[in-house]
């Protein structure tokens, strides 16, 4: 057993019985709409004890707990509620599982973003199972009177076998809230997990597969308003004048109106970026009057910046690559001289294009703003600083602001920022209603917040020998630099030059699900197999040697390094196993490997014959993440990750024409479909027991190296230019 | 505005609107039907689809003037305990991530099987190709088809 204070966030586990039993949760009637089975329903205890802010016990030994973080499809809500239930000792058939209400007394850090859940969570849900759990043995020990270290638990039973005693945690929950909260608990070794490693079916499986009510668009209350929003057309614009006389008489209209969403006394947080200030304002019945009359109005806008098009952003990136940077982000040794006594240089640049998030649920938020309270409901990544935000922006204190979460249909750090919902609170605090704020596909595809454009230079010498002596990166992307200098391969070459620049543009950007990583892991794992081919290697076998190096000789102070050598590596050989590679298949492959969010992962992928655009038939995925909590949902991630990373690659793109966005709906934004996806997948993970890191993210990197090196050896093409399926590449040789 | 008689999940409905509302906005906003979802508004995401008189259908599409006599069924009609060989097959696969598009793709699955009990791969991804995911659990919807097959 490992004892652990309960020090830190040990407000956390101070029982706080609001939370369970009142305040927020009640005061949401529309999450009582989403009915429980008739089996949920039989099993409810008649009375809850809330033992921490985490979890409550019922009087006939079912428990609530209570899942923290927002849920985007990353399957939070099943994962993090299994740590508690683990600690806490109980059957997960007695679990119910509830989503937390935005709480920074209880919480911490409710915010779904960088894969970071499970992996900063871990040691709080574990201390929360693990504290309600002693609790529980001290008030049996006192029951019957021996003591506390003599009992076990099982499945939610406690046993003192001495004396015979035996009792359901239901049993002992109203005393246990009378225990207090312990100093340090005790938390199982990995080797008693029960629940830890075990196949769980996502908790809100049922009710997704029946259609109820889970999403913020499904929000429907008592007099609420339906609202949508008129943005500029183009970015470097904004609004001048229109004709809402006419409009508002339409059918089912309320209002129509132009309101500042963010004045410039809003104290802004980091989720605003990408805010419009002004916009207009449709307010009515229903989506589909809303819709109309957005059709019918005519809005004059003006120019206020540089309509920007993609040839603009094209030329000054490639203007960007041929600039050093003053203070280079990283040097080791000198490249220049190396490359002077190369006996080969490699050369290559790649580049990739805006993409648009859409996630599947276009932006939407409930309000409710009245001069008493502010009430919020709905799909936010970062609830803690929207509450910062409408603090400043409705004029109120934080305690009259209350934020729930919804399940979200999609976030991939589109709804980190959460401007929808200040402007929905603006809507309301005007119309004196409740609002649901809707954005149309359309609003939602060419609002911005993209993922940027980037482009990368590399450079790499190899000495007579197929060593690899200098490697040179310079990266440019709009709103963003793009290189992170100190990972992989600095510390595995002698001679390392990284540089990056960043256009500033009036297109705004935001994190796309694996931010820079999306594109500067596939450009360096395709530029990686250009130098192992230049160098006379197998791909494979040559990343390997480099992590030998890494991890036996470091380059520079090897703490610099962003990257476990050996972790990187472990990777590598586990997919090298797993997919036999080196054996004759017949089919075209590549291999990738990449580490960001603090996990790693390799691939090997297989394509099927024929074509310029190859289908992918098979991937081969090795993953380090650490303990895996939820394997069957761990895999889904991975699965959905690589398919992401393939499917924008190949045919996803957003190009804009003086300012003005050139798709706005999936007819001219193409999204990979059933009949372009991966056949086959197959998930391996890493057994070292490390404390798991989450897997939202990493997968996606590394996919789009190992598909352009499969396509290279299928085509004979390199493939530099994403969307892949518009790049033409001349064949190599 | 204009009343329509509509029959859905086997049950007769009574709706005041517009003609020209797609079936999607009347399910939604008017009859509480929310699993039926939006998410394109122009019959390229799949999101919306319903079944009528059987054949999966795009719902922000269809004007409730045009449906007539016919029957739609929702994903709330699908099963009356949700326990359709599909829903059933999607929650023993554990197919969803944010779930969103899996009402749809549901419908759009068992429209398939009903016509076709015996769907090769391809037939499969033909039938299904209208319906995105941008999760990408594309592999494991095609496993839940297939396994709803054989049941």
């Amino acid at each position: 057993m490992t004892l652990v204070k309960t020090k830190i966030g040990r407000r956390a586990f101070i029982r706080n019985t609001g939370l369970a039993s009142g305040g927020l949760v009640i005061g949401f009637s529309w999450l009582a709409s989403c009915k429980m089975t008739p089996e949920q329903v039989n099993s409810l205890p008649d009375e809850w004890f809330d033992l921490n802010g985490f979890l409550k016990v019922g009087d006939n030994g079912m428990v609530t707990i209570m899942s923290p973080n927002p849920e985007i499809g990353q399957n939070v809500k099943t994962s993090m509620p299994m740590i508690v239930a683990e600690e806490l000792d109980v059957a997960w058939k007695n679990v119910l599982v509830e989503q937390a209400p935005l709480n920074t007394d209880i919480f911490t850090r409710q915010l779904a973003g960088g894969s970071q859940s499970i992996r900063q969570g871990w040691e709080s849900l574990r201390m929360a199972g693990a504290t309600a759990r002693h609790m529980l043995k001290e008030a049996a020990a006192q029951a019957w009177g021996v003591s506390a270290d003599e009992i076990t638990t099982k499945d939610g039973v406690l046993t003192h076998e001495g004396s015979g005693n035996s009792a359901g945690y239901g049993e002992m929950a109203s005393a246990a809230t009378a225990i207090e909260v312990p100093e340090e608990v005790q938390l199982k070794d990995n080797g008693d997990f029960s629940i830890i490693g075990t196949d769980k079916k996502n908790v809100d499986g049922k009710k997704i597969v029946t259609g109820k009510p889970l999403y913020g668009l499904d929000v429907y209350k008592e007099g609420m308003l339906t609202a949508m929003i008129v943005h500029p057309p183009a970015f470097g614009m904004k609004f001048k004048s229109m004709n809402a006389e006419s409009v508002k008489s339409m059918p089912g209209i309320k209002d129509v109106f132009h309101f500042e969403a963010y004045p410039e006394d809003v104290e802004k947080q980091w989720s605003d970026g990408g805010a419009i200030p002004e916009l207009v304002a449709i307010v009515g019945d229903s989506t589909w009057e809303c819709m109309q009359a957005k059709k019918a109005l005519d809005v004059e806008w003006e120019e206020v910046s540089k309509l920007e098009s993609t040839s603009y952003h094209d030329e000054a990136l490639v203007s960007l690559l041929d600039k050093a940077q003053e203070e280079p982000a990283r040097k080791d040794g000198d490249v220049e001289a190396a490359f002077k006594k190369a006996a080969k240089i490699v050369e290559s640049t790649y580049s990739a294009p805006y993409l648009a998030h859409n996630t599947m649920e276009p932006m939407n938020f409930f309000a409710h703003v009245t001069p008493e309270k502010a009430e919020l409901l709905g799909p936010i990544q970062t609830p803690e600083f929207l509450e910062q935000t409408l603090v400043s922006r409705l004029g109120m204190p934080v305690e009259k602001i209350d934020i729930m979460m919804t399940r979200m249909g999609g976030g991939f750090g589109r709804r980190l920022y959460g401007t929808f919902a200040v402007e929905a609170a603006a809507i309301s605090q005007k119309m004196n209603a409740p609002v649901k704020l809707v954005y149309s596909r359309e609003d939602d595809m060419t609002q911005g917040t993209y993922r940027p454009s980037y482009k990368v230079k590399y450079k790499a010498g190899i000495d007579e020998n197929g060593n690899l002596i200098a490697w040179h990166v310079r990266g440019a992307g709009t709103n963003d630099d793009l290189i992170f200098e100190n990972r992989f391969p600095a510390g595995a070459v002698d001679n390392y030059l990284a540089e990056k620049h960043s256009l500033q543009t009036n297109v705004t950007t935001g994190a796309w699900r694996a931010p820079r990583s999306n594109f500067i892991a596939g450009a360096e794992q395709a530029f990686m197999d250009e130098v192992a081919e230049a160098a006379g290697k197998d791909p494979l076998e040559f990343r390997l040697e480099l992590f030998d190096r890494a991890i036996n000789n470091p380059v520079g102070d090897p703490e610099k390094n962003d990257y476990d050598p050996e972790r990187y590596a472990g990777v590598l050989k586990l997919v090298k196993e797993k997919a036999n590679w080196g054996s004759e298949t017949g089919k075209a492959r590549g291999v990738a490997a990449y580490y960001c969010h603090n996990s790693y992962v390799a691939q090997v992928l297989e394509l099927e014959d024929g074509g310029d655009m190859p289908r992918v038939d098979k991937i081969t995925c090795a993953v380090d993440c650490g303990i895996v909590i939820n394997p069957l949902a761990a895999k889904n991630q991975i699965e959905g990750g690589m398919i992401d990373g393939i499917g924008h690659s190949t045919f996803s793109a957003m190009t804009f024409e003086d300012g003005r966005p050139e798709q706005s709906n999936f007819d001219k934004y193409r999204l990979m479909r059933h009949s372009e996806a991966p056949k086959n997948i197959e998930v391996h993970f890493v057994d070292n027991g490390i404390d798991p890191t989450g897997l939202g993210e990493p997968s996606l990197p590394p996919a789009i190296g190992a598909l352009s090196n499969a396509l290279y050896n299928a085509t004979g093409r390199r493939y530099y230019k994403q969307p892949f399926i518009n790049d033409k590449p001349p064949l190599v040789g | 505005m204009a009343t329509f008689k509509l029959n859905i999940n086997g049950k007769e409905q009574e709706v005041d609107v517009d003609p020209s509302t797609p079936v999607l906005w009347v399910l939604r906003d008017h009859l509480n039907l929310v699993g039926t979802k939006y998410g394109c508004g122009i019959a390229q995401c799949g999101a919306c689809t319903i079944h009528l008189d059987g054949t999966a259908t795009r719902a922000c599409m269809l004007t409730v003037s045009s449906v007539g006599n016919s029957e739609i069924t929702t994903i709330e009609g699908l099963s009356e305990e949700g326990d359709h060989p599909v829903q059933k097959a999607w929650l023993e696969v554990d197919v969803p991530q944010c779930g969103y598009c899996q009402a749809g793709q549901i419908m759009t699955a068992s429209a398939l099987l009903e016509k076709n009990p015996n769907p090769s791969d391809e037939e499969i991804e033909m039938a299904m190709n209208g319906n995105i995911c941008r999760c990408g659990t594309y592999t494991r919807i095609k496993k839940a088809v297939k396994l709803a097959a054989k049941s």
